[in-house]
């Protein structure tokens, strides 16, 4: 019997290391070493609802696990060979147990090409690696397969970069290989700055030997021998497995000179960002490898033709990476019979904000939005009403239930006025203001952007300034044509892609939530009651029974009324903290 | 920048040099020494930079820009309890501004500075990808999930009688 525990960072903060030692702790106490082998894996995506414990060959799933749970799990499931019925996940719609990971809603439709390992085997040993086909691909290529054909499998595969761009991954190798050097570079770009997405992270950490396979028939394919990884110091656990993974892959000659024989030789070191959302870009991200701030240069020359110290350098994303020895593996045909018609193979999403089953999925392309998130996702929390699904991070836009039933694919939403982006999904609900969703990504936007291009540091910062007035109720509805010429102007006259697509959620916005933005010029009215100083907290009369829990909780004593008496807020003092609405068992708390 | 002069321990300074040595000097491990000089002063004061831009023969001028241009890289000095409050999109949408709000309001110091008495420190980080815990705050290295405005206060009195 094994014994899967989460050992991703979601499960890690939710104490799901202490269930590892308390689990190892119980199986030597009761003597089952031989029978019971718990193992910390990578990510399984169920973050919602870690730390997970998932039980082999029955697939039992438990979740929300307690490090105290561990006792119970031993001498029930493994000795009794009882289910702990407490443990199973409920179907928040029908409300009934799951037994296993194979009838869960959020399972069920996903495909997993790129998380293929993810969850299933121990990322800090190789041999588990090995155990399933791991570095076969590599074998194969080195051994038996020209640089040329390589790539024209990875072009037929119809394989796009993961990373945002969409670029066919096949035809980048081709030109990189086309440009002759002394020293060529292969680079795995694991700078994942989206904020609320961690696919990239979840690879690295469950699965860090695929990207070190990739970046070696990389490497051979275009004729280089070095690689490096450009990873965010803020993921400590990914970079810690793989360190790991390039020290074991260096000891079984799978990395080095000479790999497999086959006269290749090929390394990996790993290079560091220190927070740069712009990095992302792959010639700021290359200037950052240089040692200088993370600037975007104009191209051409393309990274391919001159990259990381001038000479010829690829950039893949981790998740482009992932997917590469499976089509070695099993073919170009077998992948590219995957997805649409311009979008083949599968995308890994990070689903997350209002919806039940926060989690990483991976889907094939062409499923829609609705599936996603409301088969997949289990629909939206606490019974609230869908409101708009924001893809592609910062540089994306904001969907509404017209789109929902809209292919997900490169193309598609792209039409629609969104991206794919490196895969980002942020459900939100009919509580969440999109003038507000927009000021927040134009404030993350401002943020970021290096400040060499003046369409990008000027506009964005004008276009920052122009909603914040408008959710303070103090601008126009003429303002709102400003808005969007400058949008334009920003999205067309930027350096990089940074700025040509920061305007996207402003644009997404008012193209589909004008009248929201209308109530804020027209009315001063904020209907999603969260812009600040458009709304205000009163006390319903007829519900408010004098209980004073508003009163006492208030900040900044504001409410004020005896015992048994309807209670009144001092407007002038009010700061809107929301905490005496969160307070009140009588819902005698309005925003209005 | 502050006016205070900061004075190095001679001890860290030789660890810093060594760094620096270990990476051979060279220019394009600037981001390199950076981390590692964090590591070790905590951040990044003007004087740490002069030496950084000495052993690596650049002006301090290029130090400055690379350090004030990632947001790892801290030129303040962080609190004894670093309190991180996740602003990514999904902590955003589940209430992470509030739970700001009230970090603010309690410890009476805006983003980025520390508590007179250099105990807390408030900072926002971009995503930790605990998304499935969001509104996700970090004090050190541990990690609190699902926050609300009532469990800062809860929080903070973890750290009431650490020093």
């Amino acid at each position: 019997m094994h014994m899967l525990v989460c050992g991703g960072t979601g499960c890690h903060a939710s104490a799901g290391e202490m269930l590892f030692e308390n689990l190892k702790k119980e199986v030597q106490e009761n003597n089952l070493q031989d029978e019971v082998q718990v193992i910390a894996t990578g990510c399984f995506g169920f973050c919602e609802k870690g730390p997970i414990v998932k039980v082999i060959p029955d697939n039992t799933f438990y979740v929300q696990v307690e490090p105290k749970d561990a006792k119970e799990l031993i001498a029930e499931h493994a000795i009794k060979g009882r289910v702990i019925k407490r443990l199973l996940y409920i179907d928040p719609v029908k409300k009934e147990q799951i037994p296993d990971s194979k009838h869960m809603g959020f399972y069920k439709k996903q495909l997993r090409i790129a998380l293929r390992n993810c969850g299933m085997i121990d990322p800090e040993n190789i041999d588990e690696y090995l155990a399933a086909d791991g570095y076969e691909a590599m074998g194969k290529v080195l051994l038996e397969m020209k640089p040329d054909a390589v790539i024209q499998e990875i072009i037929d595969s119809g394989l796009r970069g993961r990373g945002g761009g969409g670029f066919p991954t096949g035809v980048k190798w081709q030109i990189a290989s086309k440009n002759h050097a002394d020293q060529k570079y292969v680079v795995c770009n694991a700078d994942e700055g989206d904020p609320g997405a961690f696919m990239d992270r979840s690879i690295l950490e469950g699965d860090p030997h695929c990207v070190l396979e990739a970046m070696v028939i990389n490497g051979f394919s275009i004729g280089a021998t070095k690689g490096l990884i450009y990873i965010r110091a803020e993921y400590p656990l990914a970079i810690k497995r793989l360190k790991i993974a390039i020290d074991q892959a260096r000891n079984y000659g799978l990395l080095g000179t000479d790999i497999l024989g086959s006269g290749f030789d090929f390394d990996v070191e790993i290079r560091y960002g220190a927070g740069a959302f712009v990095c992302g870009e792959e010639t700021a991200l290359i200037r950052s490898m240089e040692g200088e701030r993370g600037e975007p240069t104009f191209k051409p020359p393309f990274p391919a033709q001159s990259g990381y110290l001038g000479k010829p350098t690829n950039v893949n994303n981790v998740e482009t990476y992932a997917n590469i020895p499976v089509i070695i593996n099993k073919g170009a045909k077998w992948f590219a019979s995957i997805g649409t018609e311009k979008s083949k193979g599968t995308k890994v999403f990070a689903l997350a904000g209002k919806i039940n089953n926060v989690g990483l999925i991976e889907v094939p392309m062409g499923i829609t939005l609705r599936e996603v998130i409301f088969e997949i996702g289990g629909g939206i929390q606490g019974g609230k009403k869908f409101k708009a699904v924001q893809t592609g991070g910062p540089s994306g836009g904001c969907l509404t239930e017209k789109h929902l039933d809209t292919p997900i694919d490169f193309d598609n939403l792209l039409a629609v006025g969104s991206m794919m982006g490196s895969g980002g999904m942020i459900v939100m609900d009919e509580d969440d203001c999109m003038v507000a969703v927009a000021k927040f990504y134009l404030d993350f936007t401002v943020e970021e952007s290096c400040g060499k291009c003046s369409p990008c540091r000027v506009g964005n910062k004008r276009l920052y300034e122009q909603l914040d007035l408008i959710t303070k109720g103090k601008a126009t509805e003429k303002d709102l044509d400003k808005l969007r010429n400058l949008s334009y102007v920003i999205r067309d006259t930027s350096l990089c892609g940074l700025g040509q697509t920061s305007p996207n959620p402003v644009l997404s916005t008012l193209d589909n939530f004008r009248e929201e933005y209308l109530a804020h010029t027209n009315e001063h009215r904020c209907p999603a009651g969260v812009c600040k100083d458009l709304i205000r907290y009163e006390v319903i009369a007829e519900n408010c029974v004098g209980c004073t829990a508003c009163a006492r909780n208030c900040p900044v004593n504001c409410i004020s009324g005896e015992r048994k008496q309807v209670h009144v807020i001092d407007q002038s003092l009010c700061i809107k903290c929301n905490a005496c609405l969160e307070k009140c068992k009588f819902n005698a708390i309005a925003v209005i | 920048m502050t006016s205070i002069k900061v004075k190095l321990k001679e001890s860290d300074v030789q660890k810093l040099k060594e760094v620096a040595k270990s990476f051979n000097n060279e220019a394009g491990e600037l981001i390199n020494v950076l981390h590692k000089a964090q590591e070790i002063f905590g951040y990044l004061p003007a004087e740490v930079q002069e030496v950084v831009a000495q052993e690596l023969t650049i002006p301090v001028a290029k130090v400055y820009g690379v350090v004030t241009f990632y947001s790892f890289f801290t030129m303040l000095p962080r609190g004894r309890f670093p309190i991180s409050i996740c602003t990514g999109t999904a902590c955003y949408v589940r209430g992470a501004e509030k739970v700001l709000d009230e970090f603010k309001r309690i410890l009476k110091v805006p983003v980025g500075e520390t508590t007179a008495d250099g105990k807390f420190s408030i900072t926002c980080l971009r995503c930790v990808g605990a998304c499935g815990l969001a509104p996700v705050v970090m004090v050190g290295d541990k990690t609190y999930g699902r926050v609300t405005t009532d469990g800062v206060k809860e929080i903070l009195k973890e750290y009431e009688n650490e020093d």
